[in-house]
């Protein structure tokens, strides 16, 4: 029965070849939703245009300024007199001026001294949009105090994200969604488009068992998946320069995992479905959605409310994303993300009982 | 022993009765026909013979196997084409072919005396996609899939229904041969025409069983009178004739209506009272099998 087990691959195979279309955008899915997030969606402040008033331009003041400059994030849009400010932040310009008091120099050697002063720098900022107005105050007042930041009374360190790239953010998330996508989403769509068009009948009436003829349609879902996760590492690794100092071997494990579970939850989906429109609904709407929301990859999980954190946590995005990130980024080895893995493993094994439990080899 | 024992079956879905105590047998090697129109539960007696339903009541043999307790030996020993065509139309005919054998777990020479006859017809066209077949050609392919197996008792559901006329004859001319190797087949058609190609016949209606013979029993059972009439004025004809006194039925056949006379049917006097409808011709007529089921439906 072996060879008709790899007869039934080719056939699948085949369907998802013939079907061009699906195939491309199976393919282009991920790397557009890769260059997407990366780069057009995100929320790291880039290129923020910036003006400076200095009444004084001494050396400290031009050191400040150079700093300012040379900083990849922003960029110096020149020096302005203190009546321009009004206009060029209302025309969008500039998103930030700096001003620098007229006795800059004598007032930094005061403060260094202990000596209580008012500010010596005032930061106006555009916030119409609040995120990059947070953002760039906070990276300016860094920038701007440079070295010589005895004043501030708290040191923070950002670790394993110092820049906060969202990229790093994003990819792990990226990839709880994609393989719903490819997985789950197709081989439902395709288990149930046997039913709809009446060819599950005829294989019904013959001596395979059709658990068989399910588990060899997943097989070649499995290996896209596996181009798939291949692509968004290599897109991950260096177009976005993610980190992955944990190792690839722990990420690559862990993703095979959860493609292993979005297969059974595609598998269970055709167990309720009945069209592949109602297929592709649920997969959609009732997957997707809360996978959005819910999962930590948008929004933090610990500001939800209670009730929707207990959701949360049958989200198995969830716990792939959480266990990803960690790994990714902190380069934590798989060891240390047992739990994650250890309830993704539960989830798969639920999924897969209660579908084949499910799977009827009769019409009712 | 019979290769389908039929024993009281019945099956429902919600409020609607499919299947209505239905009772019948089908001998080895016979070409046995279920003729009755849309609705009258022919699919749902397939399904249940071939194992994808189970019966509310009574129960079903085939092949000397329990289609309940026993599904599993059935689907091995059984073709099936249900009344949809139920291919892969993205795969070509000779793919189609490979897939079904390998379902069985045979390959296609084995069975290629059996399916020669009728896929020699679309091996030409073997790397043609099997959607962008003619309906005819489709019903080939998907009776060569069902026979790739050399099965014991074959079910065909409305095998022939879209099929132009030159094909649906050729089809006939298959299963004759199929037979003639022996294997039991269980056919069923909306097509009156296509009845008299059959060993016997079951006439359903409404999930019920109005008879069972071979066609010429069938129509022998037929034992009224029977006229065929014809006018300028066809609907006149009509009206006019169902109020003469000995007329049982009349309603429309082809080209002509048939009429159907009781004991007090006088030919002269139906002819006096008709005098004012022009051109009136009434011959006598031999009854085919689609008076009989009219018969059969009204009483």
């Amino acid at each position: 029965m072996k060879n008709n087990f790899l007869s039934f691959v080719k056939k699948e195979s085949l369907h998802i070849l013939r079907d061009k279309r699906t195939m491309l955008i199976v393919m282009l899915i991920p790397v557009v939703l890769m260059v997407l997030f990366g780069f057009a969606i995100s929320t790291e402040v880039n290129n923020v245009n910036v003006a400076v008033v200095a009444p004084d331009r001494t050396d400290s003041v031009r050191d400040a300024v150079n700093r300012l400059a040379t900083n990849e994030y922003f960029t110096f849009k020149g020096y302005i007199s203190p009546e321009e400010i009004d206009s060029k932040l209302r025309s969008g310009e500039v998103s930030a001026v700096v001003c620098f008091a007229s006795d800059f120099d004598r007032r930094v050697v005061q403060i260094s001294a202990g000596v209580p002063s008012t500010p010596v720098t005032q930061l106006i900022v555009d916030a119409a949009n609040v995120n990059t107005a947070g953002v760039a105050t906070a990276y300016m007042q860094g920038v701007l105090l440079g070295t010589a930041s005895q004043q501030s009374m708290f040191e923070t360190r950002m670790l394993f994200n110092p820049q906060m790239k969202s990229a790093y953010n994003f990819v792990p998330g990226l990839m709880g969604l994609i393989f719903i996508l490819v997985c789950a989403m197709m081989t439902s769509v395709s288990i149930v488009r046997e039913k709809e068009v009446g060819t599950m009948e005829v294989l019904l009436v013959s001596p395979v068992r059709p658990v068989k003829i399910i588990f060899a349609k997943m097989i070649p879902y499995f290996a896209i998946s596996c181009i798939v996760l291949t692509l968004i590492l290599l897109l991950a690794r260096y177009l976005l320069d993610v980190p992955m100092t944990g190792g690839v071997s722990g990420i690559v494990a862990l993703s095979l995992l959860y493609l292993v579970l979005s297969l059974s939850l595609g598998l269970f989906v055709s167990t309720i479905a009945t069209t592949q429109v109602a297929a592709l609904l649920i997969s959609a709407m009732v997957m997707m959605l809360p996978m959005l929301m819910l999962s930590g990859m948008l929004f933090p999980i610990e500001n939800m409310p209670k009730f929707f954190q207990w959701v949360s946590c049958i989200i198995p995005a969830r716990w792939f994303i959480d266990a990803t990130r960690k790994m990714m980024i902190q380069g934590v080895s798989i060891s240390v993300v047992w739990q994650d893995v250890a309830i993704l493993s539960a989830m798969t094994v639920v999924l897969i009982t209660v579908s084949l439990k499910k799977f009827n080899d009769k019409l009712e | 022993m019979s290769a389908i024992v039929v024993d009281n079956l019945s099956k429902s879905f919600g409020a609607v009765k499919a299947l209505d105590s239905v009772s019948f047998e089908v001998e080895r090697g016979e070409l046995f026909g279920l003729i009755g129109p849309d609705g009258a539960g022919k699919t749902t007696l397939f399904r249940l013979l071939t194992t994808l339903l189970n019966p509310d009541e009574g129960g079903a043999v085939v092949d000397g196997y329990d289609i309940v307790k026993d599904y599993l030996s059935i689907r091995s020993r059984v073709g099936y084409m249900p009344g949809r065509f139920s291919l892969y139309p993205d795969l070509t005919v000779e793919e189609n072919l490979d897939f079904f054998a390998a379902l069985f777990g045979v390959t296609v020479e084995e069975s290629y005396d059996l399916v020669a006859p009728i896929y020699s017809h679309i091996e030409p066209f073997r790397t043609r996609r099997a959607g962008k077949l003619s309906g005819g050609m489709k019903q080939k392919l998907a009776l060569s899939c069902a026979l790739i197996h050399r099965p014991s008792v074959l079910f065909l559901d409305e095998p022939t229904t879209g099929v132009d006329a030159v094909s649906r004859s050729e089809f006939w001319d298959m299963l004759a041969g199929l037979k003639e190797r022996g294997i039991t087949i269980l056919v069923s058609t909306p097509y009156m025409d296509e009845a008299s190609r059959c060993d016997r016949i079951a006439l359903c209606n409404e999930g019920r069983i109005l008879g069972v013979d071979t066609p010429q029993g069938i129509v022998e059972r037929f034992d009224s009178p029977l006229y065929a009439v014809s006018a300028d004025n066809m609907f006149a004809l009509l009206e006019s004739s169902r109020k003469v006194e000995g007329v049982e039925e009349c309603y429309p056949f082809g080209e002509a209506h048939h009429l159907v006379a009781n004991e007090k049917f006088d030919l002269e006097r139906y002819k006096t009272q008709l005098s004012d409808i022009e051109n009136l011709n009434i011959v006598p007529t031999k009854p085919t099998i689609e008076d009989m089921f009219i018969k059969l439906m009204k009483r």
